[in-house]
């Protein structure tokens, strides 16, 4: 029982009803993620990696299991508590960016401060400096239709990061990107896993996967294998 | 979500979508403006009835003897008519007995009406001659303006004078100060002696139009048979002695008529109570009729309002998702959608208010219908589109607020 754990789920399960049948998406996830570990989960399709990334997002509620994060269980936690964990704990990168299209680079970072109550003042000054640490901070006025690929992450990502969050939790952050593009925003990943950031990060990629420093394979719903690498 | 931020983003999107949106409010907005519409319009007329109608028709505590109502409320049918017909008219002596038997202080005048051709040299006019005695103007509250109102000793003696409304003054002497000088009444040479200060207009007619000579002098020819007179007018100086009054004069007509106790009067007492009362009556079925119209077009208007919302809540599921994701409660996404139907519907009301009081105000100018703006309408109708859009928003905000954020995000 490690106190320091950030992230700790025991015998996590989840099962989907899909019409008249049982989907077990996860059957029994355990495992431990620490403060500035930079994880990936891999696995095919159909391995559970998705829904384990849901339940550590507390997108999604387990269905037996506990999962503590941060020393507060959230298992047990209702959807109200769990979207204050979602904006306090938690930033996201999406593979699809899930950006709102309407609205402009700066508010879309601005997003999740404006739902944790933050001042309109100093709301834009934390989503401007965040801006400027994934190197965005001319394409502020930008919507997500004028800027690339590879900005759009970025902008996504500074989103992520806005509410300086526990974890960023990647979802297949490149998985629309070229190889050029893709190699960008890992270096971001980098550099933020290097100022302190834990990082936790699905993907199906081995290369992307090998910029981690733990790699956690699922296959059928359970871990099959978790292996560290050398620290860089 | 803070409501300032709920309120940018409904506005944006209300914006954004502008078609849409004024598709969304057509109901509410048709509601509300029938309601604006109707009821300045309503308002107007009620404002004129006391005012004018009712001040020029009879004033405060006056009311009048005649020989059948001269102000009828609905239809008359022809058994009504003939009755009043046959009743016998008001004569000399009737009026005299009438304002003798009157138990309280009131003024008391006779009139006779009558449409006559006036002229002044070359111009002429045909306008309403009134024969009355000399408290006439009193009773009818009209100030003389210039010059003067006839004598007792001018009615008494049937003296040609002649006191005319601004409007004739206007006419007939232009610029030409019509004191003293002689105009012609059906022929017969008259004096002007005093010009009354003007009444306005009613229902666009012109109220200034009319020439008032005394009684007994040479029109009485031409207004009524010999000895007979259109109405008694009697003025009391307080409600109680209206009654009053009116009680007196009421038993002595019955008494000279020989009516028996289960015979009706053969006789109408008219007061301007009694107009507005009638007035009152068409106001209370207005007011009876409009709530069900308006309700109905605010009922429609909210359902289009609801699945206006609806298909946006269905449209924008993925947004909902992304705000979820980012931390929005249920209460911060139900907050959006309900301040964007409130303010979508509140928006329509506001139009309908604008474009109701510019209706109002077209018929007020085209038509001699008058409009009069009731403040209370104007609080009525925002109240009414905020609460419909809040009562529309309800369905679809909480099922948007409902949304599983995982499927919510999948949606393209």
């Amino acid at each position: 029982m490690s106190g320091t754990a950030l992230i700790r789920v025991r015998q996590l399960t989840r099962e989907y009803r899909m019409d008249a049948e049982i989907v077990q998406a996860l059957r029994g996830v355990s495992t431990e993620i620490l403060p500035n570990e930079y994880v990936a989960i891999m696995g095919p399709s159909g391995s559970g990696k998705s829904t384990l990334m849901n339940l550590i997002g507390c997108l999604d509620t387990p269905t037996s299991g506990e999962y503590w994060l941060n020393g507060v269980e959230v298992s047990q936690m209702d959807d109200d508590e769990l979207a204050r964990v979602r904006n306090r704990e938690i930033g996201f990168v999406f593979q699809t960016f899930n950006l709102l299209p309407r609205a402009s680079a700066l508010h879309n970072v601005e997003l999740p401060l404006i739902y944790a109550g933050v001042r309109a003042s100093i709301r834009r000054e934390r989503a401007v400096t965040a801006l400027m640490r994934v190197g965005l901070a001319d394409r502020m006025g930008h919507k997500p239709s004028e800027l690339s690929g590879g900005q759009r992450q970025r902008v996504a990502i500074a989103r992520g990061l806005v509410n300086q969050p526990s974890i960023l939790l990647a979802d297949e952050p490149t998985g629309n990107l070229d190889s050029a593009t893709s190699g960008e925003i890992m270096a971001v990943f980098d550099e933020l896993h290097r100022q302190g950031q834990t990082i936790v990060m699905v993907t199906h990629e081995r290369d992307i996967a090998e910029r981690a420093h733990r790699i956690i394979t699922l296959l059928d719903g359970v871990i099959h294998s978790d292996t560290m690498r050398e620290a860089a | 979500m803070p409501l300032r931020e709920a309120f940018r983003l409904a506005l944006q999107v209300i914006w954004a979508n502008k078609m849409k949106s004024i598709f969304a409010v057509i109901g509410v907005f048709i509601g509300v403006m029938f309601l604006i519409a109707v009821v300045t319009i309503v308002q107007g007329m009620n404002r004129y009835m006391t005012d004018q109608v009712a001040g020029n028709f009879l004033g405060a505590n006056t009311f009048q003897l005649r020989r059948y109502p001269d102000f009828n409320a609905g239809n008359i049918s022809p058994d009504t008519w003939r009755e009043w017909r046959r009743r016998p008219r008001i004569t000399y002596d009737d009026a005299r007995a009438a304002a003798a038997a009157i138990t309280v202080p009131t003024s008391t005048a006779w009139e006779s009406n009558t449409s006559a051709e006036v002229a002044y040299r070359d111009k002429s006019a045909r306008i309403r001659v009134i024969g009355a005695t000399e408290d006439y103007f009193e009773v009818r509250n009209w100030t003389i303006e210039f010059g003067r109102a006839f004598s007792t000793q001018e009615v008494r003696n049937g003296q040609p004078v002649v006191v005319i409304g601004s409007k004739v003054a206007e006419g007939l002497f232009e610029n030409l100060d019509p004191l003293g000088r002689e105009i012609t009444i059906r022929g017969l040479p008259y004096r002007v002696v005093g010009v009354v200060e003007s009444q306005g207009n009613i229902f666009g007619f012109s109220l200034d139009e009319f020439a008032v000579a005394p009684a007994l002098s040479p029109v009485k020819r031409f207004a009524n048979p010999p000895r007979v007179v259109d109405v008694l007018l009697v003025k009391a100086q307080s409600p109680e002695d209206m009654e009053t009054a009116m009680a007196d004069v009421e038993a002595v007509m019955r008494s000279r008529r020989h009516l028996r106790p289960a015979q009706d009067n053969s006789f109408a007492l008219e007061s301007a109570a009694g107009v507005l009362d009638f007035w009152g009556q068409i106001n209370r079925i207005m007011f009876a009729v409009l709530p069900g119209l308006v309700s109905i077009s605010l009922v429609v208007g909210g359902i289009v309002i609801m699945n206006i919302m609806l298909m946006s809540v269905a449209e924008r599921t993925r947004e909902i998702g992304i705000r979820k994701s980012l931390g929005a409660r249920r209460r911060d996404i139900l907050r959006q959608f309900l301040v964007e139907s409130a303010l979508l519907a509140t928006l329509g009301a506001a139009i309908g208010i604008g474009v109701g009081l510019a209706v109002a105000a077209i018929v007020d100018m085209t038509t001699p219908l008058p409009a009069s703006v009731a403040p209370w309408s104007i609080v009525v109708g925002v109240l009414l589109g905020a609460g419909v859009g809040i009562a529309a928003g309800l369905y679809p905000a909480s099922r948007a607020a409902r949304l599983d954020p995982v499927e919510a995000m999948r949606q393209e």
